[in-house]
C-alpha cells in the first residue's frame, strides 16, 4: 500500500521534461500515463508522501486502513481502466449493492439488487412507489446513458468560434433533436428542478424522496429544496450503465488502491513520480509556465505544466494573481469552492447493531444512508446556512470490512461516515475548526447513536476530518471535495471559467487537468484523460 | 429428482434464493442469494464454502493400487508421494479422453480418486486380477471446498493442520473439530484453496467448525454459479461442458484426446515400472505426430480468448444499446471463425470476468488458429440478430494469482 515501493528504483535521469504534473491525484496520474504513453517523458511532483491525492488509503489506527476521502468509486472510465490496463496493476471493484435507511420512528427501508424484493420494501410504505421504482431506474439510466457522452469528451463550447465547434454543436444539436420531446423535457426539468421536486413528481412516499434526493446535494453547499439539484441525480445513474464494468462499488484495498493501481501503470510506461516535492509556485518565463520552482527551491523546467491540484490553488497561488488578467482573476475567484462536508473515520473492535434492524446482515454491508426525512434534511442545511456544522447531519456510511478483509484485522471493522453540512466557513471563521472538529465528531457518533446505540463503546479510533483538515492535509481548497462545486453554473463549457473548458488556461504551456475542469469531480479520471488528449491533439507537447 | 448432501440441513437454510440445480444427482446450491456475485467475490476477496460432495470419490486400497492407476491413468501416479495430488485424466484405447479428476496418495498402497462422472465400473474393469480393494466412498465421504486468499488463515484457526508446510497440491491428515478429516491444497477456482474430506456423519459439524471460525475473514458460503465464473477464470475444463466422455458420444467427432485439451503436459510416456497405459499407443503416435509438426493442420486446441471490449461496445452502439453480457458464466456453444468467414472452432464455456474485467472464453479450436494472438471471430447475437466480434486467442489461464501456490 506504500507508495514509497516505486521509488525504491535507482533514480532515473532528471530532464529535461516534457510534461510535469503537480499534484499525483488520480486525475494527475491519469494524465501522467497518457502523456507518457504517447512517449512524452513525465514527471508528476506530490507534495505528500504517497499518491494519490483525495484517493488515498491510510493506515490511521494499526491495522486499520481507510479511504480517508473518497470512499467508493461509481465513475472511473471503462476506457480508461482499458487503456491503462489497470486490473494488471491491482484494480479491483467489490460490489455494493443494499442501501439502507433506518427512519427516526423505528421502521427501516432497505434496497437491493433484487427488484422484486426492493418492491416489497418500498411497498410497505407506499405500493404505488413500488411499482413506479424501477421505472424510475429504467428513465433515469435512458437520461444518463444520452447524456454520457457529454462526460466521455469534450464539453460543447458554444462560446468558441472555430469551425470545428460549431460542427461539434450541431452535431450535438441533432444529438438533442434525435431524442424526441419527452427527453428533452425530461432534461430541462432536471436541468431546473430541486432533487426532492423532481422525484415528487414519481413518489409519494418520504421514505424514498428523502435517501434518495441525496445524490443531489452531495458536495455542493446546496440543499435538497435548491434548484438544479435534481441534475446531479443523473450523475448516480450513469456510473450503473457500465453495468458489468461494475462501476459502482467499493474498492478493494480503499480508494488508494485505485491511485495506486494507476501510479503504477504510470510508472510502466515511464512515468517518474517524486513524493515529497511541494511546488512552491510555477516558473514562468516571458509571461508563460516553464516548469516549477519546488519549496525547497528546486526549479524543474519542462515544456508544459500540468496542474492537478484546484483551479483556486492552481491561479491564485502557483501562478500568481501578479500574472494574470484582472477579469480572468476575477471569474477564478467567483469559482464557488465553499466545502460542505466532512469524513469521519472508525476503526470498531466489532459491528455496530441497528436497533431497528439487528444483526450483521445485509443492513450493514452496502451503503448505509441516513436521511430520514426531507425536514431532517433541510434542518441540516439550514445549521449551515448560518455557518455552522449540522448538529442532525445527513450521512453516508459504508463498513468496507465487511466486503474486503483485507482492511482490518480479523473481526474488526473499519467505517466510513461522509458527513454534510460542515461549511468550511464557520461564524467563527474558517480557523475556527481545529476548535470545533470534535464537538464535528461528537455531533456525528450521537446523531448515529440514535440508530446504533452500541456503537460508541465499540469505537477503536476515530479520525475527524473537517473541511478545514481536507484542506490542510489533502490541498483541496475551502475543503471542496469536487474542486469546485458541481452545480449547474459551474459545469461542461463553464469550468472552470467560461471559455477555458478544454484544459487550457489563459497561462501558455499551463494546462489543467483535474476535477475542476469538464466533466468534474469524483473518482472518474476523464478531466485527466481529456486533458491528455487534448494536449497531444494540439501538439502542445 | 436430486436428493439432499450431507450438508442440506445447513445448505438450505442459507439458500434464501431457492436457486438450486442437479449436480450428480444431488440437490446443489446454484447461488445463495439472486446472484452470486458476492459468493464469487468471496472466493477472490475473502473465503468461499462450497459443498462438493457430488463428486464421485472412490479408494484404492491394494499392493496392486499404485498399478491400477497408472495403468489407467495418462499421468504416472505411482511416482506420486504420500500426502501429494495429481491431476490427471484417463482415456480409452484410442487415446481418447474419458474423464478427469485429481488423484490423491494417503499412504503407499492407498489412493483416492475423484471423478466427475461414475468410474467404478472403469476401476473394477481395469484393476482385474490385481490384488487391490476399490470402494465407490461417494456417499460415505462428504467434502467441502473452502476456496479464497482467507482459506488458510480459517484452516489454521479451525484445524491442527501444519498449513504451512502444506504445499499446492499435497494432501495432510488434520483433527478439525474432533472430526477425522484429509485437507488437501486443491480446488476448482485457480486461487489459494483447500478441500476437506471427512466422514458424512461428520459434515454438519465440519461446516459449523468452518463457518464459525470463517466468520472474522468474512466466509460465504458460495454456489456453483460463483464455481463457474472462477473455474473459467482459472482456465479449467469441464466435462459435459468443454468436452465429452469419449465411451458416451456416438460421433467421433466429439472425442478428444488430452493433447487437443491442453492436458498433454500431464501425459507420461516414461514408465519405468509399468510399460503402458490405457491409450498409450495411440498417444504416443499423436505426440510423435505434433512433434513432427504435420498434426498442427488436423488437431484440435483448447485456447483462451478474450473478446475485444470496444467492437462489442460498438456492436451494440449500432443497436442504440449499452453492451451487456449474461449475469452468469455460460455453456451455449458459439461458433468461431477466422476473417474469411471459415469456421474453425466453437466456444464451449463463457463468461464476463468481474476481476479482470474483460469477456473471456474456453475455446476449442483447429489448432493451426491456436497461436497466443491470433485474433478470431466469435458470434455474438444481439436483439435476435447474429453478428461477430474480433477475440485473441490468449494463453490460459486468465487469472493466476501469485498467492494460489505461495508456501
Amino acid at each position: 500500500m506504500n507508495a514509497h515501493t516505486g521509488e525504491a528504483r535507482p533514480a532515473p535521469a532528471r530532464g529535461p521534461y516534457d510534461a510535469v504534473v503537480v499534484g499525483a491525484g488520480h486525475n494527475g496520474l491519469v494524465c501522467a500515463a497518457y502523456l507518457a504513453k504517447a512517449g512524452r517523458k513525465v514527471l508528476v511532483v506530490e507534495r505528500r508522501q504517497q499518491v494519490g491525492g483525495a484517493t488515498t488509503t491510510e493506515e490511521i489506527h494499526p491495522g486499520f486502513k481507510f479511504s480517508c476521502c473518497s470512499y467508493v468509486v461509481s465513475l472511473l472510465r471503462p476506457w480508461i481502466i482499458r487503456d491503462l490496463d489497470l486490473p494488471l496493476y491491482g484494480y479491483e471493484v467489490l460490489p455494493l449493492e443494499e442501501t439502507f435507511t433506518p427512519f427516526e420512528d423505528g421502521s427501516y427501508l432497505l434496497r437491493d439488487s433484487d427488484p422484486e424484493r426492493t418492491k416489497r420494501a418500498i411497498a410497505r410504505f407506499s405500493p404505488r412507489d413500488a411499482e413506479v421504482y424501477k421505472q424510475f431506474g429504467q428513465k433515469m439510466a435512458e437520461l444518463g446513458r444520452l447524456v454520457k457522452p457529454m462526460i466521455d469528451g469534450l464539453a460543447p463550447d458554444p462560446l468558441a468560434r472555430n469551425p470545428f465547434e460549431i460542427l461539434r454543436l450541431a452535431k450535438f444539436a441533432r444529438h438533442v433533436r434525435g431524442q424526441g420531446e419527452e427527453w428533452l423535457i425530461g432534461n430541462v426539468k432536471m436541468m431546473t428542478m430541486s432533487a426532492v421536486d423532481f422525484l415528487s413528481e414519481w413518489f409519494e412516499c418520504e421514505q424514498l424522496i428523502a435517501p434518495m434526493s441525496v445524490s443531489g446535494i452531495i458536495g455542493t453547499f446546496l440543499g435538497v429544496r435548491s434548484p438544479g439539484t435534481a441534475y446531479v441525480l443523473l450523475h448516480h445513474y450513469m456510473g450503473e450503465i457500465d453495468g458489468s464494468y461494475r462501476a459502482w462499488g467499493l474498492p478493494k484495498g480503499g480508494t488508494g488502491a485505485i491511485a495506486e493501481a494507476i501510479a503504477s501503470a504510470a510508472r510502466a510506461l515511464g512515468v517518474e513520480i517524486r513524493l515529497g516535492a511541494p511546488v512552491e509556485r510555477l516558473l514562468m518565463k516571458h509571461g508563460r509556465a516553464a516548469g516549477v520552482v519546488l519549496e525547497n527551491g528546486d526549479e524543474i523546467a519542462a515544456k508544459v505544466v500540468v496542474s492537478g491540484v484546484d483551479p483556486h490553488r492552481t491561479f491564485l497561488r502557483l501562478v500568481g494573481e501578479e500574472h494574470l488578467e484582472p477579469d480572468f482573476a476575477q471569474q477564478v475567484k467567483r469559482f464557488k469552492m465553499r466545502g460542505s462536508s466532512g469524513k469521519v473515520n472508525l476503526a470498531l473492535d466489532a459491528l455496530p447493531e441497528f436497533a431497528c434492524l439487528p444483526g450483521a446482515g445485509p443492513q450493514l454491508r452496502g451503503d448505509i444512508t441516513i436521511a430520514p426525512s426531507i425536514a431532517y434534511l433541510e434542518r441540516a442545511y439550514d445549521d449551515a446556512k448560518y455557518g455552522a456544522f449540522s448538529r442532525r447531519p445527513f450521512m453516508d456510511i459504508v463498513i468496507p470490512s465487511l466486503t474486503d478483509p483485507t482492511v482490518a484485522p480479523p473481526g474488526k471493522h473499519t467505517m466510513s461516515i461522509f458527513v454534510q453540512y460542515a461549511p468550511y466557513k464557520l461564524k467563527e471563521g474558517a480557523a475556527d475548526w481545529p476548535r470545533q472538529r470534535e464537538a464535528f465528531g461528537d455531533a456525528v457518533i450521537d446523531t448515529l447513536a440514535q440508530y446504533m446505540p452500541n456503537l460508541p463503546g465499540r469505537i477503536l479510533h476515530r479520525q475527524v476530518l473537517t473541511p478545514w483538515d481536507l484542506e490542510q492535509v489533502y490541498g483541496l481548497t475551502e475543503g471542496n471535495i469536487f474542486h469546485g462545486e458541481l452545480s449547474l453554473e459551474q459545469l461542461a463549457f463553464l469550468r472552470p471559467v467560461p471559455g477555458w473548458s478544454r484544459y487550457r488556461t489563459p497561462i501558455g504551456h499551463l494546462w489543467m487537468c483535474a476535477s475542476g475542469t469538464h466533466p468534474g469531480g469524483g473518482i472518474m479520471g476523464a478531466p485527466g484523460a481529456l486533458c491528455a488528449r487534448t494536449m497531444l491533439h494540439a501538439r502542445a507537447v | 429428482m436430486p436428493i439432499p448432501s450431507p450438508f442440506h440441513e445447513r445448505t438450505s437454510k442459507l439458500c434464501t434464493s431457492f436457486r438450486w440445480k442437479d449436480w450428480s444427482g444431488y440437490a446443489a446450491v446454484s447461488s445463495y442469494d439472486t446472484t452470486h456475485e458476492r459468493e464469487y467475490f468471496a472466493f477472490r476477496e475473502s473465503a468461499g464454502l462450497l459443498d462438493v460432495t457430488p463428486l464421485f470419490k472412490y479408494e484404492v486400497h491394494g499392493p496392486d493400487a499404485a498399478a491400477l492407476l497408472s495403468r489407467m491413468m495418462v499421468r504416472d501416479v505411482s511416482k506420486l508421494k504420500i500426502g501429494r495430488v495429481g491431476y490427471s485424466c484417463w482415456c480409452d484405447d484410442y487415446g481418447k479422453v474419458i474423464d478427469d479428476g485429481t488423484v490423491t496418495r494417503l499412504a503407499e498402497d492407498y489412493y483416492r480418486v475423484t471423478a466427475a462422472d461414475p468410474t467404478l465400473y472403469w476401476l473394477q474393469a481395469v484393476g482385474r486380477g490385481l490384488r487391490v480393494t476399490i470402494e465407490d466412498s461417494s456417499a460415505r465421504l462428504a467434502a467441502v471446498a473452502l476456496q479464497g486468499p482467507r482459506s488458510r488463515e480459517i484452516l489454521r484457526a479451525a484445524s491442527d493442520a501444519d498449513l504451512d508446510r502444506l504445499k499446492f497440491f499435497g494432501a495432510t491428515r488434520a483433527r478439525l473439530d474432533a472430526l477425522d478429516v484429509w485437507i488437501t491444497r486443491t480446488g476448482y477456482t485457480g486461487d489459494l484453496g483447500y478441500e476437506v474430506w471427512t466422514d458424512s456423519a461428520g459434515a454438519l459439524r465440519l461446516w459449523d467448525a468452518l463457518v464459525d471460525a470463517g466468520r472474522p475473514h468474512g466466509i460465504e458460503p458460495a454456489g456453483l454459479d460463483a464455481l463457474d465464473v472462477s473455474r473459467i477464470e482459472a482456465g479449467f475444463i469441464l466435462l459435459g461442458v468443454d468436452y465429452f466422455s469419449a465411451p458416451k458420444v456416438i460421433l467421433e467427432a466429439r472425442k478428444s484426446t488430452p493433447f487437443e485439451l491442453g492436458l498433454g503436459w500431464i501425459v507420461d510416456f516414461e514408465r519405468p515400472t509399468f510399460p503402458s497405459f490405457i491409450g498409450r499407443d495411440a498417444l504416443a503416435a499423436e505426440a510423435a505426430r505434433l512433434k513432427r509438426g504435420t498434426a498442427a493442420a488436423a488437431g484440435w486446441a483448447m485456447v483462451g480468448l478474450e473478446v475485444a471490449w470496444e467492437a462489442l461496445e460498438a456492436l451494440y452502439e449500432s443497436f442504440s444499446l449499452p453492451p451487456s453480457l449474461p449475469a452468469t458464466a455460460r455453456r451455449d456453444g458459439l461458433p468461431v471463425y477466422d476473417d474469411d468467414g471459415r469456421q474453425v472452432g466453437k466456444v464451449t464455456s463463457h463468461t464476463w470476468s468481474p476481476i479482470l474485467k474483460k469477456y473471456i472464453a474456453l475455446t476449442s479450436v483447429h489448432a493451426s488458429h491456436a497461436a497466443p494472438g491470433t485474433i478470431l471471430q466469435m458470434e455474438h447475437t444481439v436483439e435476435f440478430e447474429r453478428r461477430k466480434v474480433p477475440a485473441k486467442v490468449v494463453k490460459t489461464p486468465f487469472f493466476d494469482p501469485e498467492r494460489k501456490k505461495r508456501p
